[in-house]
């Protein structure tokens, strides 16, 4: 039942969109409004890595490298080059895309933990030439991006703004910004899955003979949605990169791709709101295992392991399993 | 009239060891054309070659006079022919439903922008897709499992399940691969019928089966295999009536 | 010129030898659970960081190394019996995370032991070098290369002259199998993560003199290591050792030719190529796909 509901079209959006109206309410200091743009940006990005990992069943252990990419071309773009913001993120959206479907298009040849490799290798690859190339990168010291502008109107952290006679701070209209941001997201993502396209993007992972013989052309699929979730990272690593106003090489490290691939997992494969919940377990568990100081890690390593040992489908279903589970007993139905 | 399938002098080793040696057949169009012999005759193996999933070491395959050579399984698919598996192959992480509708990948041509934007021409498409695949459901008999998960099913169900799949696709051919392995008398004999009703569509239907009884019900013609050679070929009279394959096969 | 290019030789050699050991604890576990095991570079951590610190608190090397060792065939077993065997039905990506979980929990406990500082291993003999045609060779070096050979002679005569390494080649081939031939599969498995635990702390000791050692070493010679087993094709040990040995050499001679900067860059490369012309690596198994 639940489950249904988590995963129906619409209703999943009406419940994150409420969620993301209400939860100003919560939010009571700026780092506060500061943790939400970045989760919900991060969250974007899983979202559409959700595609490819849960749906599609491809590995990717180099997506923080798309992510990456796409920061630095908005923040080389804007900063070195003056270009307006909007221009940047969608001409950086392309260029990634182009070689996400240069590189995706041997690479997805490959199965298992060979895929794996060689996604871990090319986001590698793009870490190293973004830390190397210093005279156009600032190298592993990093560079300043300018703040989001459209039509000459800037969107910055540090400024205030006024809407609808309110007065409104530069995270607060952030916060905003990037709520609309990941609802679009989803709500792409949720017509992608069930659509046509949608259903051969998961045939390929459910079973992929199955697939190309009733006509899916899997190579061309996989292609796909490679570039499509390579270009969710560009984008929101271009906003990213305005929302921070300073970029490094680390947002494209192996780490990165690490913690992206585990909000999918955690959260929940194949769930496009499992995987936003992952993203804000994620990025918060860190602040709340701060206060332990020397045994951060040491829980954080802990909590994942365990998580994913005895959640191995993730917290979402998982979570909606059992409740579902419960309330039929209560009901005493069978459906 | 040409073959709808032809098979020519078809060799497929692996390693050293020949699972199919210079088979060569005909399948005419309408006909149900059944495969017989042995476990490990190599009847899968002409299957999956049939199908472009294995590629020939020699010998030549054409579907409507077309030679298949180059062709991957998808684009075979585009040209009519469709097939279920021995070990199904059904998505498990997809409604019952939606691998039916899988099925229709074909007919549904969608581009990226009115699925990214679920426009109207969409959804009047899917509506129409699920309402087909629904009809199909019922017409091989899983109408219990319309709003089922693929998990949920019984064997027996998803196999009629991928039999709908593959008609959903429209095929002019379909291959059918053990179809009534695991199923009890009853659901054989429903499923002897199915194949009745989709051989008198005008549907070509080329079965591997066991079962002999099934087998020389509904066949136009048999082609037996023995250790990946062509034992006999003919009517089933012709079959039965054959000394070899009393020998090897059926008297045995 | 010939000192120059002998030079990078035995640096290629030494590291890439390394790379062999590692990607050999992978190849190892790999074949027995098809897990690829993100964990493996903390056992070469493991390796050094104990040694040092025993040998630094006065224990005698020899002896700091056996208890290094044998901690880190603890922690094999302990990763095996604590983290994997209970994910049985996971997911292959699944698995991955967890053993994410686990590299970055036994970094945790190593950064609260021993700090977050470099940590400098003496060499096993005289720190003297040798000198071959103008190039300079490390003596530890020789030690790297001589234990590696060792290591690999012996894991041979495990695998074909011993009852425990037949079994674990059986389990790897068909578990079911294997348990029904009165194996048990499930010590099998944790001996796999053993054994595969004391390579990877065998390689963090013998390198470690070179190379330094710190809590954090783990994470890039780990991945080294996968690269090598990926090279070479996953499963096979001759490919772990051929593919260790290609990476360690190529990497030297990239660096020294080209540009150290884009050393790292070298090794991601050579690995994509790879697979691009050989989905498989060097000597991956061929396997038809059963429908």
């Amino acid at each position: 039942m639940l489950n249904r509901f988590m995963q129906s079209r619409l209703q999943g959006l009406v419940v994150l969109t409420l969620i993301l109206i209400i939860l100003p309410a919560f939010l009571s200091n700026p780092f506060h409004y500061e943790l939400a743009t970045q989760i919900a940006i991060l969250a974007a990005t899983v979202v559409g890595l959700n595609l490819l990992v849960g749906f599609a069943g491809q590995i990717s252990l180099g997506h923080a490298g798309f992510f990456g990419l796409g920061a630095y071309f908005s923040g080389i773009a804007t900063g070195t080059y003056g270009w307006p913001s909007v221009p940047a993120l969608v001409a950086g959206a392309i260029i990634v895309g182009i070689i996400a479907w240069i590189v995706g298009r041997p690479i997805l040849r490959l199965k298992g933990h060979y895929l794996s490799m060689a996604t871990l290798a090319v986001g590698f690859i793009i870490a190293i030439i973004l830390n190397n190339e210093r005279a156009i990168t600032g190298g592993p010291d990093g560079m300043p991006v300018p703040a989001f502008e459209v039509f000459g109107w800037e969107l910055s952290p540090f400024g205030t703004y006024s809407l609808f006679g309110l007065e409104i701070s530069g995270v607060q209209a952030w916060y905003m910004f990037s709520s609309v941001i990941l609802l679009l997201a989803v709500w792409f993502a949720l017509n992608l899955i069930q659509s046509p396209i949608g259903r051969a993007l998961r045939s390929v992972k459910g079973s992929e003979v199955a697939a190309s013989v009733v006509g899916v052309d899997t190579a061309k699929y996989k292609s796909l949605v490679f570039v499509i979730s390579a270009i969710y990272a560009s984008l929101m690593g271009g906003l990213y990169a305005h929302f921070q106003g300073f970029i490094t090489p680390a947002i494209a490290s192996f780490e990165f791709s690490i913690l992206f691939i585990t909000m999918v997992v955690l959260g929940g494969m194949g769930s496009t709101f499992g995987v936003i919940l992952g993203a804000v377990v994620l990025k918060l568990l860190p602040q709340v295992l701060a206060d332990f100081q020397d045994l951060e890690h040491v829980m954080f390593g802990l909590i994942l392991m365990l998580t994913m040992i005895f959640m191995p489908k993730g917290l979402l279903p998982t979570l909606t399993a059992a409740v579902s589970k419960r309330i039929r007993k209560k009901t005493g139905g069978e459906a | 009239m040409t073959a709808l399938v032809e098979v020519k002098g078809l060799d497929k080793a692996f390693g050293g060891v020949h699972a199919v040696e210079g088979v060569s057949f005909s399948v005419e169009a309408g006909q149900v054309y059944s495969v017989i012999g042995p476990n490990g005759a190599g009847k899968t193996t002409l299957f999956n070659l049939i199908t472009g999933l294995y590629t020939p070491t020699k010998g030549e395959i054409r579907l409507n006079g077309e030679s298949t050579a180059k062709l991957e399984p998808n684009q075979l698919a585009e040209r009519g022919m469709c097939r279920t598996f021995q070990q199904m192959q059904i998505c498990m992480n997809m409604t019952a439903i939606e691998n039916v509708m899988l099925g229709r990948h074909l007919q549904l041509k969608s581009n990226l922008f009115t699925t990214l934007f679920r426009l109207p021409s969409l959804r009047h498409n899917e509506e129409a897709a699920r309402k087909r695949a629904a009809e199909l459901m019922e017409y091989v008999g899983c109408g219990d499992y319309l709003g089922a998960e693929a998990s949920a099913m019984s064997y027996g169900a998803l196999k009629r399940l991928e039999i709908a799949r593959a008609l959903a696709a429209e095929p002019k051919v379909i291959l059918l691969d053990e179809p009534a392995a695991g199923l009890n008398a009853v659901e054989t004999a429903a499923l002897e019928e199915l194949i009745r009703k989709i051989a008198q569509q005008g549907i070509t239907v080329m079965l591997v089966e066991h079962d002999m009884k099934l087998v020389m019900g509904i066949s136009d013609r048999l082609l037996v295999l023995n250790y990946g050679r062509v034992l006999a070929e003919g009517t089933p009279e012709e079959i039965r009536q054959n000394p070899d394959v009393i020998a090897a096969y059926l008297g045995g | 010129m010939l000192a120059e290019f002998l030079q990078y030789l035995f640096t290629g050699v030494t590291i890439g030898a390394t790379y062999a050991l590692i990607a050999l604890g992978f190849t190892l576990i790999y074949n027995a659970s098809h897990v690829i095991n993100f964990a493996q570079g903390e056992f070469l951590m493991i390796g050094g960081m104990a040694t040092v610190s025993l040998t630094a608190m006065g224990v005698p090397m020899v002896i700091a190394i056996v208890l290094a060792i044998t901690l880190a065939g603890v922690l094999g077993i302990a990763l095996q019996r604590f983290a994997i065997a209970p994910a049985k039905q996971a997911d292959v990506v699944t698995l991955i995370i967890i053993t994410i979980g686990a590299s970055i929990f036994i970094r945790g406990i190593a950064q609260l032991v021993w700090g977050k500082e470099y940590h400098v291993m003496q060499n096993f003999s005289s720190d003297e070098p040798i000198r071959v045609f103008g190039a300079v060779l490390n003596s530890q070096s020789l030690w790297v290369l001589g234990i590696g050979a060792v290591v690999v002679v012996a894991l041979v005569l495990f695998f074909t002259k011993t009852l425990i390494g037949k079994a674990i080649l059986a389990t790897s081939m068909n578990k079911e199998a294997a348990r029904l031939v009165g194996i048990r599969t499930q010590m099998v498995l944790m001996l796999a993560f053993m054994v595969s635990a004391l390579l990877g702390s065998v390689a963090g000791i013998v390198v470690a003199p070179i190379t330094f050692t710190s809590y954090d070493i783990g994470i890039i010679l780990g991945l080294k290591g996968f690269v090598a087993a990926a090279i070479g094709g996953l499963g096979s040990g001759v490919g772990a050792v051929v593919g260790g040995l290609a990476l360690g050499i190529v990497e030297a001679m990239a660096a020294g030719y080209i540009s150290s900067d884009y050393k790292d860059a070298v090794a991601f490369s050579m690995i994509l190529l790879v697979l691009f012309f050989m989905p498989r690596g060097l000597f991956g198994a061929k396997v038809v796909e059963r429908v």
